[in-house]
């Protein structure tokens, strides 16, 4: 295979763009993909600063590389969520990234800073470990932008990402929740705004664009998030997408021109009626905001293993 | 040649030649799921591999969002 820009011999196939790509040229087209999409939906402006969440695995790494690539002033946030060896590891690739680069990296420990870690809030709040997971990071990347005063908060999402979330949405026909999917989230009193760069590139470009620019990431799962529904939804649009090259774009990137503009904004957050945490201050629609109360729990329960959640997963 | 997979990590035995799209096909992966990595070298889906290259197959879904 060769690649289609210098007929080079091509690292990676792309099916979607009916193409294949030397290195040097697959590297420039996940630079322009990404600033496509902070042009098109006006993302981050010159001169502002982001703040990129960063976990250790592909997206955010190499979100933040192209970041810095284009010319952003960006630093990174480690949430350590204390899932065992995998947090560890986790934690060590996002340090080393940001070490070797001169970056600054600023890194919460929940089990220092808030008393508990996600494995024991999975427990003690008896939630899925993704939910209980996902409030929390949103809960600490949001006052972390806030207090650090940046401009904008990037995530790594990606293009299978959202298709996957959308994917689910529409099967459930959450019309709440399918208003909300957007790759810019503005800022609003006690939230950052928020950005999504990656959503023209998928999970396999992202891999891909870390291995071929030497960036080391987290390659194995999630012990918590293995098998969940989300994964599920993905390995789905897969095997629509082997046999459809450029579903997952066409699925997501019509939703967003053609359908969500017909959806209005139906939550309580955007219609302002917020009240502030009793605890921490943070907006919410009830006396205590969802990461307190989960907090409340779990800091008050005694460690839990991330094996233990595991094994009794294996046990339902 | 031995084939690193993960999650969860373990080497499968493959016989070479072979091009990456017949040992993508081989493992009943989906090549929309997996990069294969020869080498240390990424490699594109025409590629032929041979019995004494360190061949992975690297899967890219995440299950966070």
């Amino acid at each position: 295979m060769k690649c289609r820009v210098c007929r080079e011999p091509a690292v990676i196939d792309l099916p979607h763009h009916n193409a294949n790509f030397c290195t040097e040229h697959f590297i420039r087209l996940c630079h322009d993909q990404v600033a496509r999409a902070i042009k098109d939906h006006h993302m981050i402006e010159p001169g502002q600063r982001a703040l990129v969440a960063v976990s250790g695995g592909k997206d955010s790494l190499a979100v933040w590389d192209i970041l810095l690539e284009l010319g952003y002033e960006a630093d990174g946030l480690y949430v350590g969520l204390g899932i065992g060896d995998y947090s560890d590891v986790s934690g060590t690739y996002a340090q080393e990234f940001a070490r070797s680069r001169g970056l600054n990296l600023i890194t919460v420990d929940m089990r220092s800073e808030h008393g508990f870690d996600i494995p024991t809030a999975a427990w003690a709040t008896r939630r899925v470990a993704c939910s209980a997971c996902g409030t929390s990071k949103r809960h600490v990347f949001d006052k972390a932008a806030i207090d650090g005063g940046y401009d904008v908060l990037v995530t790594g999402h990606n293009l299978d990402d959202e298709a996957a979330v959308l994917f689910g949405n529409t099967l459930r026909w959450e019309v709440e929740y399918l208003a909300r999917q957007q790759p810019v989230l503005r800022e609003r009193d006690g939230f950052p705004r928020k950005v999504k760069p990656l959503i023209r590139l998928g999970e396999r470009e992202m891999a891909a664009y870390c291995i071929v620019k030497g960036i080391d990431y987290q390659v194995d799962e999630c012990p918590m998030a293995a098998g969940n529904k989300h994964i599920g939804f993905k390995e789905a649009l897969n095997a629509i997408e082997e046999r459809s090259p450029g579903t997952k774009s066409v699925f997501y990137h019509g939703f967003l021109t053609r359908i969500s503009p017909q959806l209005s904004p139906t939550t309580v957050a955007e219609r302002g009626e917020l009240l502030a945490c009793e605890r921490c201050g943070s907006p919410t629609t009830s006396d205590l905001c969802a990461f307190c109360r989960i907090a409340e729990k779990a800091s008050a329960h005694e460690p839990v293993p991330v094996e233990l959640i595991v094994r009794s997963r294996g046990r339902k | 040649m031995n084939v690193l997979l993960r999650n969860p990590r373990r080497e499968v035995a493959i016989d070479g030649p072979i091009r990456v799209h017949a040992l993508i096909a081989k493992l009943a992966m989906n090549r929309e799921s997996v990069l294969v990595i020869s080498n240390g070298t990424l490699v594109s889906g025409d590629a032929l591999l041979l019995d004494d290259d360190v061949v992975e197959v690297r899967p890219v879904i995440s299950g966070g969002a």
